[in-house]
């Protein structure tokens, strides 16, 4: 009995277990104090939607054997200058999120294909290399947003009429079109089907990525290179593929995460966006070598729903807003557990 | 310039002051950075009284920050950014003085002694935790930075008011709960500078505090030269063989990072007298980045970094983080361009290290592996 329920620990991993158990105490506690709990499952579930695919973009990075993307940001600024020349050209609604993803992607892949050939040369520093080349990114990015070739009065500092503005609106571009996309209720708790249903969308093509021929090569790649290579499989490649699809789906979850928040944020906004999204898939179950979509979906969940309910719930019972620090515990506290264990997050 | 010449290019035999490729080579990066410097002076326009005396103040205000990273590099750990840890016990013990009111030089020297056993602490569990990260010490370090900051803000925003009790209006927050988000330093606030600063030529010195980083850097390099200094450097040239000598490997790389730790919290106590207020929740977060990007700018790898690296590193780096806002204001008219510049060099410099260093680690891997092949 006692060996049954240490298998079952195991196979979920204490890491879930005390995340889960928290998530169980703060519902607890919000019943209790009479706060509206499909209304917190509601918000948790939007932020599960706004993150899932900036989430996903760990997957193809660590299965190619290049590890946690810390790198994010490259994608991440991909996606937003996508963002920014569909606003620039005023397109709305559907066309213009998918012009953005339309013009995301290209540059998304140049940039994944440098990326995937500095990490190459850096192999075994990949996560320090590409934490430093994010930041300094984003930096670099910082002086091209003040002197961007945009027009379009609703971008650009009304004094000056030179730079992009901090914080751009979006509502009248793309701002929401997929939260407010086929919304149904479920015992009170408000889906977007088509919020979510584009990340469970982009979750499923990346499974069946995983069973095409290429997929399953880098699979192989990344599991056992010198086995990889010996059964003719081009290593190298195959994690450039990993890095530029990564790349890609970060430029994409960028664009997604902003029409759910309604803001396209620039400068230093997306210097930390690498590490949520670290912390997620790790709290998901995945470790430095091995990650599933289950440990997207799982992390996703139950990391966004902490995030999202400790703070309303917390300022019931404490004082001052304890769920920024708390994020900053855990998911630290995640990656720390992750990175000093062989096995990683389980 | 200084003198940092290897002794093997003297035992070649060649006049190694008029070599300059070999001087290029080898100070390859501070040369670029002197270069930069100058060039973004001139433009900038700078008054020379004026930008000396903030380089001279910004020398002693980090030096001892810059510093406190040289044994884990010796250590073979690479870049500490755990230091924002002991900067962090630098900041409680800060608070605490200012709390009981002691004044002055005694109550910078208590500050120090207070912040010495919570940096140690703190070190020693910092050591063990890398100890079970090896090969990747430098993202654990700063994940470490990150996770010992969201601890510090739990305590300082939530627990110290209720439970520690503080009883003082000006360092609380006007709830009661947590210290407040500038505290007035006021007494221990340029304690060391004032003591004697003669003003030379336009340009106010702070000997004290420059004394106390000197006397840092001969501490340093006395201890580099005992047995102790002998294992750190054995421990970092090859564990595996440093565990044969019989060194013990682990412990090494914990004292390591306990010296790093507490040197760090009293560099961040240097750096809080002379700046005299206290971000409770800001001014440790930079440290790490700032004082490694001024390390590597003085041409030092994650391998090697000497004291002169360090002093040479942080003279360079101030000078351009004074002068890159006026440079970008004069060139772009835009000074946000040149306060993004200077966040950009420091982030790129750490970003082209830690590159060149991963990429020399498997050039000389494979050059190796290759000798192996031949000599079979």
């Amino acid at each position: 009995m006692t060996l049954r329920l240490r298998r079952i620990v195991e196979n979920i991993g204490i890491p879930r277990l005390i995340i889960a158990g928290f998530l169980l105490i703060i519902f607890i506690t919000a019943y209790i104090t009479d706060m509206s709990v499909p209304q917190l499952m509601t918000d948790s579930l939007v932020r599960v939607g706004m993150n899932g695919i900036l989430v996903l973009a760990m997957v193809p990075t660590i299965s190619c054997g290049v590890g946690l993307n810390f790198g994010l940001p490259l994608g991440v600024l991909s996606g937003l200058v996508g963002a920014l020349i569909s606003m620039e050209r005023n397109l709305k609604g559907f066309s213009g999120l998918f012009a953005a993803i339309g013009f995301a992607i290209p540059i998304a892949v140049v940039v994944g294909y440098l990326y995937a050939k500095l990490l190459e040369s850096v192999k075994g520093q990949e996560m320090m290399v590409g934490t430093y080349v994010g930041f300094s990114t984003v930096a670099v990015m910082c002086v091209f947003w003040l002197l961007a070739p945009f027009k379009n009065p609703e971008l650009i500092w009304a004094i000056g009429g030179k730079g992009l503005r901090f914080t751009l609106t979006l509502g009248n571009h793309f701002g929401k079109v997929l939260n407010e996309f086929a919304v149904f209720q479920l015992f009170g708790v408000k889906i977007s089907a088509g919020l979510l249903g584009f990340f469970l969308l982009f979750c499923l093509l990346i499974y069946f990525f995983y069973k095409t021929k290429l997929g399953i090569a880098m699979l192989a790649a990344g599991a056992n290179p010198v086995f990889a290579r010996s059964a003719g499989i081009d290593v190298r490649s195959m994690k450039a593929v990993g890095v530029v699809l990564s790349t890609v789906l970060a430029a994409i979850g960028i664009i997604i995460y902003a029409q759910s928040y309604g803001f396209l944020q620039l400068y230093m906004a997306p210097l930390m966006m690498a590490f949520p999204a670290v912390a997620a898939i790790l709290i998901g179950g995945a470790s430095l070598q091995k990650a599933t979509i289950s440990n997207v979906i799982i992390g996703t969940l139950l990391f966004q729903t902490l995030l999202t309910t400790a703070l309303p719930v917390t300022s019931r019972v404490i004082q001052g807003d304890i769920s920024e620090v708390a994020r900053l515990i855990i998911s630290n506290g995640m990656i720390l557990y992750a990175l000093t264990r062989s096995t990683g997050g389980k | 310039m200084t003198n940092m010449t290897d002794p093997k290019t003297v035992e070649s035999g060649r006049s190694v002051s008029l070599d300059v490729r070999r001087i290029i080579a080898t100070n390859g990066v501070p040369i670029l950075f002197l270069a930069l410097s100058i060039t973004m002076a001139l433009v900038a326009g700078l008054n020379v009284t004026f930008l000396l005396n903030e380089v001279v103040t910004r020398l002693a205000r980090n030096s001892l920050l810059v510093l406190s990273l040289l044994i884990p590099v010796t250590a073979g750990m690479g870049l500490n950014f755990g230091i924002v840890i002991g900067a962090m016990a630098g900041q409680g013990a800060a608070i605490a003085v200012t709390y009981w009111g002691v004044t002055g030089v005694r109550g910078f020297l208590l500050a120090c002694l207070l912040s010495t056993p919570i940096a140690a602490i703190a070190g020693w569990l910092a050591g063990n935790v890398l100890n079970r990260a090896k090969g990747r010490e430098m993202i654990t370090s700063m994940i470490l930075g990150f996770f010992a900051n969201g601890i510090y803000q739990l305590i300082f925003l939530f627990i110290v008011g209720p439970i520690i009790p503080l009883n003082d209006r000006r360092l609380l927050l006007p709830s009661g709960i947590g210290v407040r988000n500038t505290v007035d330093l006021i007494n221990i606030a340029q304690s060391l500078d004032k003591i004697w600063r003669p003003v030379i030529g336009g340009v106010r010195i702070p000997v004290v505090t420059l004394l106390i980083s000197a006397g840092m850097c001969v501490v340093i390099g006395f201890l580099m030269k005992t047995k102790m200094g002998q294992n750190l450097r054995a421990v970092g040239q090859d564990m595996h063989i440093a565990e044969v000598m019989g060194i013990k490997v682990d412990k090494t790389r914990i004292i390591a990072m306990i010296l790093s730790t507490v040197i760090a919290g009293w560099g961040q106590l240097i750096f809080l007298q002379n700046i005299g207020t206290l971000n409770t929740y800001n001014s440790h977060e930079q440290v790490g980045m700032f004082s490694i990007a001024a390390l590597l700018v003085g041409g030092a790898s994650t391998r090697r970094a000497t004291i002169w690296q360090a002093i040479v590193g942080v003279v360079l780096f101030h000078t351009l983080f004074v002068v890159s806002p006026l440079a970008g204001q004069r060139l772009f008219g835009v000074p946000q361009i040149g306060e993004y510049f200077r966040v950009f060099v420091a982030y790129g410099i750490i970003a082209v290290a830690l590159a060149l260093h991963a990429w020399q680690g498997r050039q000389v891997r494979r050059r190796a592996a290759e000798e192996a092949m031949l000599t079979e």
